[in-house]
């Protein structure tokens, strides 16, 4: 198959390439001034990350004095993140974030495909009611819902628990709608088959739907995980216990304790930020993929 | 209409049918299936609905006193502050200057990395990256640029000639100055929204385009920007509900210190509910601030579906 596709692909590129006239030289002039603005936009935005890792390579003193420059007159030095790693709780959160950030894709992502399975294949009382509630909730901000939220969770007990911090961000009913649009457009003939075997809709749901949808599945979790990884007001609510805390939560309490401590501030956000840019670096495509689709509503 | 219903339907009709059992085909296994997301959807998104408007009738204080009834006491005190109407009215000022930026420069970065220039994976890397920070993150490292004296953007400032400005300290440009960091941190989500849009726009358009002796600027003007005008609808619309519900970075980067001309709606009720422990209170202003959400979804798909009729 990716014989097939792949020559198509390079064509497809080649002429975009290869815009307009016939005979139109490849590097005109307007390639260059598109290449020009290009450089610069980029510049631009790598620039503020170049520079907190800059800081976060500096001491304290170096950092903190004027005139500020890439690279401090003691030199590089990696005592900042030396520093955090060995006294901070940094490496807590992270594995707080890892935690609540997977179990939160798993249990979105399980019951979103579930709900949207039943929504798009069973015929069941109630079905469309149901779905125009669910569809119908995309609209309420999750922001709005704070003050009755924190309330349950003093009820429930479930402030500074994984509990809390888990449970109220596992309700997705975008992804549901996402889902069901895909699940919509699958062939029901596969599943009408394993059903006259005698398969229940358990083992269809599970060995027959589901591996046909990995591609929306993994657009749709990496769209779940990214915002759980980085969401930072409900966390920040319902966890004040400091070793139960997320890493933007962390870093948000300790930089006010930090006050001018520049270099260990530097050093915590690269820390933070690394996990998702490694994952980014090596799964580029699919992550693009991923929030296009998803981004776009399933389409 | 009994001839055009359906044959489940008839089925499910009640007694009034002869037909012996009134039930759909898969009632035990849709249900079964829907149970997960439908018990935690009603616990936590249904209840707490239900339960902010009763709590919005309520002086219910955080602390676990009162919560007596006090009818429309909490939403006529929300209408007659000044405070409630001015955090609204920064809300809608922040999603203004945000979005026309993120919108336009988002297109012109997709535009421009899809000229086949090389280095594709490079320009994606620069542009989408800011956009996997966390928040806590992105206001670390701006209000490090942006600081006074030793800030790089006052640095380069200076360097060039320019005065060196109070950035997140002035009122009148702390608001800006989040925009600018917002801008920086979430434009790549457009721009590969867009992205994905100009790689579906058939090829044969611009092969004839090009037989037919139409330059770049022309295909541009006549082939791309037209087909991405849906896209930059579905944009427009996911970015304004995205920038009304702006906490975060104005929390972070003001330093939890509220002024007048950066507090967001969401700021409003976080320090109503949390700060002044009136849940009562908030939760009134949720609903108000909800309904303005609703009301500014209303008229963008008043103003998109004319445009599309």
């Amino acid at each position: 198959m990716a014989i097939v596709t792949a020559p198509r692909a390079s064509v497809r590129e080649d002429s975009i390439r290869r815009p307009g006239k016939p005979g139109e030289k490849r590097f005109g002039l307007g390639r260059i001034v598109a290449f020009a603005i290009l450089i610069l936009l980029a510049v631009t935005w790598l620039l503020p990350i170049a520079w907190a890792v800059a800081t976060s390579l500096q001491t304290e003193a170096d950092a903190g004095s004027a005139p500020v420059s890439w690279v401090g007159e003691t030199g590089v030095t990696f005592a900042a993140y030396a520093k955090l790693l060995a006294e901070g709780n940094v490496p807590l959160w992270a594995v707080n974030s890892v935690l609540s950030s997977v179990a939160i894709t798993l249990i979105t992502v399980g019951t979103s495909a579930m709900a949207a399975y039943a929504f798009s294949r069973l015929d069941f009382r109630g079905r469309k009611w149901l779905y125009a509630i669910s569809i119908a909730s995309i609209m309420v901000p999750p922001q709005v819902l704070i003050i009755p939220l924190y309330y349950q969770m003093l009820a429930f007990n479930m402030v500074d628990t994984y509990w809390g911090l888990i449970l109220p961000q596992v309700i997705a009913p975008a992804m549901v709608f996402i889902l069901k649009k895909f699940f919509d457009q699958l062939p029901v003939e596969l599943e009408e088959a394993a059903r006259v075997d005698g398969a229940t809709r358990l083992r269809v749901f599970w060995s027959i739907v589901l591996p046909l949808s990995r591609p929306i599945l993994a657009a749709v979790s990496i769209f779940v995980f990214i915002g759980a990884w980085n969401n930072f007001l409900w966390p920040f609510l319902v966890i004040n216990d400091t070793t139960l805390m997320t890493l933007p939560v962390g870093l948000q309490t300790v930089k006010s304790a930090f006050g001018v401590q520049y270099a260990e501030n530097m050093a915590m956000s690269i820390l933070a930020a690394l996990p998702l840019i490694v994952l980014f670096l090596f799964f580029q495509r699919q992550i693009i993929k991923g929030i296009a689709t998803t981004g776009f509503g399933g389409t | 209409m009994t001839t055009t219903a359906p044959a489940r339907r008839t089925a499910a009709a009640p007694t009034s049918t002869p037909r012996p059992k009134p039930r759909r085909r898969d009632g035990l296994a849709g249900w079964g299936f829907f149970a997960p997301f439908g018990v935690l959807f009603a616990v936590f998104m249904l209840w707490p609905i239900g339960h902010g408007i009763y709590l919005s009738f309520t002086d219910q204080s955080l602390t676990g006193s009162g919560g007596g009834f006090i009818g429309f006491a909490n939403y006529l005190e929300a209408f007659g502050e000044a405070e409630m109407w001015q955090s609204i009215g920064n809300t809608l000022w922040f999603t203004l200057l945000s979005t026309v930026p993120l919108v336009v420069i988002a297109l012109i970065m997709a535009l421009l990395v899809e000229q086949g220039l090389p280095g594709k994976w490079l320009w994606r890397l620069a542009f989408f990256m800011p956009y996997l920070l966390a928040s806590t993150v992105v206001s670390l490292i701006w209000i490090w640029l942006f600081t006074p004296q030793l800030g790089a953007i006052n640095t380069v400032l200076t360097g060039i000639g320019l005065p060196a400005q109070p950035w997140l300290q002035d009122p009148s440009l702390s608001m800006v100055s989040i925009v600018i960091a917002t801008v920086w941190w979430t434009v790549g989500f457009n721009f590969l929204l867009y992205i994905a849009a100009i790689q579906g726009i058939p090829e044969q358009h611009y092969e004839a385009a090009s037989l037919d002796g139409a330059g770049k600027w022309r295909q541009l003007f006549s082939i791309t920007l037209p087909q991405l005008a849906p896209t930059t609808v579905v944009v427009v619309i996911l970015q304004v509900l995205a920038s009304l519900k702006v906490f975060d970075q104005i929390y972070q980067m003001m330093n939890q210190v509220v002024t007048p001309s950066t507090q967001s709606a969401i700021v409003y009720i976080f320090d109503a509910g949390f700060t002044g422990y009136r849940f009562g209170y908030a939760s009134a202003v949720s609903y108000i601030f909800f309904a303005v959400v609703l009301l500014v979804s209303l008229v963008q798909f008043r103003i998109t579906a004319r445009k599309g009729a």
